[in-house]
């Protein structure tokens, strides 16, 4: 079969084809798979959840907050065990990474106690700052069962109460930051 | 053109990453585990196979003044579509790969495929060639991600077999460069005496 000519008219409509074609299939896949992404990260949101407060049986509150630097916002989720208060967890965030945002899942007791915390997404040095991941190292379990009101969340150099990882201070402290913030607004609405 | 040649060319003798050097991108940036480096591999095989199939179909429709844009247009359909799928179905393979997909547009083995292979060739020809080429750069890949994670972390595919850390600037990019390096002097070597 002979190529198509390169003339103004051919050109027009074969770029007008592909692209129609790429959009009808594009918009086709996009529709298929919206459901299960969205579910997707639901439940990488809720696995986070039910890792900081072990044992509720539902998320009653979900809400906003702005952080106190204003950066970004906090996400509380209020969970309940037959009908009582079971824990918090906030989805909370510190823009004091080595490099950029460092975002924490931390769940809270009804009584302010740290329940458990854990890493969701970071872009620290991969064998230094990514040790505050728990799958890492067991930096942040340090902070299990600790409350804020009597354990200083600033890292030892800074006159703290926490451990920092060897070799990546800005990490710790980062991570520290996150919870404290989280805590913060904890308190105020508690 | 002998169709089994054809399919192991992108092995060895065309490696896409180890001969030809194209793809460097994802190679060094995605490679700090064996096992996602065969995530992207396996992700670019698809796009190839994919983009040189409709090329191949399509060649002579296109005007030759037009065919970068189209081909373009293809891959990128076919990235996006991965993506999308990937996203749905493989969310804990796509937060490791997630950055990395969408440069698989400008990967230069997709595009190169599909301009000096797939627009002139037989449609049979063009998927055997981009699933070669495919499994090829997958192959690099994860050769190249097994070295790092067995230097750098002392493991493989996940499964630790040393106490400790392992050397760090083999998980860095540095060790990206040094380990592609010496992967390549022993490529050439293995080229010379086969």
């Amino acid at each position: 079969m002979a190529k198509t000519e390169s003339s103004f008219k051919n050109m027009v409509i074969t770029l007008f084809v592909v692209t129609v074609v790429a959009a009808l299939a594009l918009g086709g896949v996009y529709t298929v798979t919206k459901e299960p992404i969205a579910i997707a990260k639901r439940e990488k949101v809720e696995k986070a959840v039910r890792f900081v407060v072990p044992g509720f049986d539902t998320i009653m509150n979900e809400f906003k907050v702005l952080g106190n630097d204003g950066k970004d916002s906090l996400t509380f989720f209020e969970t309940y065990k037959n009908g009582e208060k079971a824990g918090t967890a906030i989805k909370t965030y510190s823009p004091e990474g080595f490099s950029g945002m460092v975002w924490i899942m931390v769940g809270f007791a009804p009584d302010g106690k740290i329940l458990n915390t854990a890493v969701l997404d970071h872009k620290e040095t991969p064998g230094l700052g990514d040790k505050m991941d728990i799958k890492k190292s067991n930096f942040s379990a340090q902070l299990q069962d600790k409350n804020p009101k009597d354990f200083n969340l600033d890292v030892k150099k800074d006159g703290g109460d926490v451990d920092a990882i060897t070799a990546a201070t800005i990490s710790s402290r980062a991570f520290s930051d996150a919870v404290e913030r989280a805590y913060k607004e904890f308190e105020k609405r508690d | 053109m002998n169709q089994l040649a054809n399919f192991t060319k992108g092995f060895i003798k065309e490696n896409p990453v180890f001969v030809l050097l194209l793809g460097m991108c994802p190679a060094l940036g995605v490679t700090t585990s064996a096992i996602n480096g065969l995530g992207m591999g396996l992700a670019t095989t698809f796009v190839l196979v994919m983009s040189n199939l409709v090329v191949s179909l399509v060649k002579n429709f296109i005007p030759d003044k037009v065919r970068i844009p189209s081909f373009i247009v293809i891959i990128a359909s076919f990235v996006t579509i991965v993506e999308l799928v990937m996203q749905a179905y493989l969310p804990a393979l796509f937060e490791q790969l997630g950055l990395f997909i969408p440069l698989i547009v400008v990967n230069c083995i997709v595009l190169g495929r599909a301009e000096a292979f797939a627009s002139k060739n037989t449609l049979l020809s063009s998927i055997i060639d981009g699933l070669g080429m495919g499994l090829g750069f997958a192959f690099a890949l994860m050769l190249l991600g097994g070295v790092r994670e067995i230097l750098g972390s002392g493991a493989i595919f996940g499964l630790k077999f040393l106490q400790g850390d392992g050397m760090l600037v083999f998980v860095l990019a540095p060790g990206a460069f040094i380990a592609l390096g010496y992967l390549i002097a022993l490529i050439n070597r293995l080229k010379k005496t086969a």
